[in-house]
């Protein structure tokens, strides 16, 4: 409680004292239920703008019992809901009562932190995704930075969004075996590793084109006064 | 340099439609939520069942809609412990208009249709911008969608002048299939041409028996 109002005393007096861009960042978070679970992928990369400033950072961690957090985008926001969910987790285990937050729980939890802080207009800058197992019920949901959520039986976080899960759209099944789904997270990553890097330019090379159809031979035919 | 606060805003888009009948009223929305030109997810429901005679469509920044939904909601859960009654229909409605206007600074950016049956069993629509004016009216559209699907309403139902003496009903004639069928034709209409309406369409009847809900899919490019 102390930090907190130290920090909204800087606030006050600065009045921009708050995250206005990401410094280390990560980038996309790739996840997907299978036939008995939930997988998460994401690589261990912390990038200071262009630069790969750290190479082993572990972006996704178990929460709980039942429950695995991936994230991309600021590295230290994190962290700092890294803290959040261990005091929340250590609470709840304090009860003793035998319950333990499930996924959905923990989702919950975080969809609301993400929404409040935005309310505040100071924003954990991160998209994060949540998978779980709680008796027998498969989980995963994503949270964005400004507090969008919603469940699907895949989800990929910023370019993830835009690269892998057309992939997944087009060859994801509810009975894929845990070897299957890593061999398609290695193919969705794969293409988001290679266009995440830098592009190819091929040579220059003319299209198959074909003017056979009828409309190109005789263009204006049926176009006045048709009706 | 002024303060730049857009961020905080995200629409997600959605459309969402509703029409009252003497005794029903339909209410719709389409299950897509995207962002730009990318979709977070096809099977996203943005009817929200307020009551048991008054149910919430909603479009715009999921943030805030999911937001507003959990207060309405709760607020509806104090308001059967004092009373021991459902809210009808025009009080939601009110509480609505209360509800988005407590935010006139700083608003929900959502564009809501409450649909339902007020005391009367009649068919009752209200409409709403994001910051709580309203009105009651037989038909309407909201969200993204909207600008291609009002025109088609107004051609098919033409609803009364308000400045009519004496007042006429806002109300359709036409019968509760009929007007399914409508809601069904203008969605798939819309999804042509707006990029932020597809997928799927969640229709909820309500009239005297409850509340029925039925699903239709929608072009998913």
């Amino acid at each position: 409680m102390e930090m907190v109002a130290v920090k909204d005393s800087a606030i006050s007096e600065n009045g921009t004292e708050r995250t206005l861009y990401p410094y280390v960042t990560g980038t996309s978070v790739i996840g997907m239920k299978y036939k008995d679970g939930v997988i998460l992928a994401a690589d261990m990369g912390g990038s200071y703008g262009s630069t790969l400033r750290y190479k082993s950072v572990e972006r996704i961690k178990h929460i709980g019992k039942h429950s695995l957090l991936g994230a991309s985008g600021e590295i230290s926001d994190f962290q700092e809901i890294l803290r959040y969910l261990d005091e929340l987790i250590l609470y709840d285990n304090m009860w003793d009562d035998g319950n333990s937050l499930g996924p959905k729980e923990i989702h919950n939890y975080l969809t609301r932190v993400m929404y409040n802080r935005r309310n505040k207009f100071n924003p954990l800058w991160n998209s994060l995704v949540l998978g779980g197992v709680k008796n027998g019920q498969k989980y995963l949901g994503m949270v964005g930075m400004i507090g969008t959520h919603f469940e699907d039986n895949h989800v990929a976080t910023g370019f993830g969004n835009h690269l892998a899960r057309p992939i997944l759209r087009a060859e994801w099944r509810e009975d894929l075996s845990f070897e299957e789904a890593v061999k398609l997270l290695e193919k969705c990553l794969l293409i988001a590793k290679i266009t995440e890097e830098g592009v190819t330019i091929s040579q220059p090379y003319a299209l198959k084109t074909y003017w056979g159809f009828s409309a190109f031979q005789n263009p204006s035919k049926g176009a006045e006064g048709s009706w | 340099m002024a303060l730049r606060r857009d961020w905080v805003y995200e629409n997600n888009g959605g459309t969402c439609v509703a029409i009252a009948g003497t005794d029903y009223c339909v209410i719709a929305a389409d299950t897509r939520l995207s962002v730009g030109y990318s979709i977070y997810t096809r099977d996203y429901s943005k009817i929200c069942k307020l009551a048991d005679k008054c149910v919430m469509a909603s479009s715009g920044f999921q943030g805030d809609l999911k937001a507003l939904q959990k207060n309405l909601a709760a607020r509806h859960l104090i308001y059967q412990h004092q009373h021991n009654k459902q809210m009808s229909c025009p009080a939601m409605a009110q509480l609505l208009s209360n509800t988005l206007y407590y935010k006139r600074f700083f608003p929900y950016y959502t564009f809501n249709i409450l649909g339902g049956l007020d005391s009367d069993g009649k068919g009752c629509v209200y409409t709403y911008d994001a910051v709580g004016s309203y009105e009651r009216v037989g038909y309407s559209a909201q969200g993204t969608g909207a600008g291609l699907i009002i025109p088609v309403l107004d051609n098919q139902l033409k609803s009364p002048s308000p400045l009519l003496l004496p007042a006429k009903d806002a109300v359709t004639p036409l019968s509760e299939t009929e007007a399914v069928d409508l809601v069904k034709d203008v969605f798939a209409s819309a999804t042509e041409r707006d990029i932020y309406t597809g997928d799927k369409v969640e229709i909820m009847v309500i009239n005297a028996s409850g509340i029925r809900q039925e699903l239709m899919e929608l072009r998913k490019d």
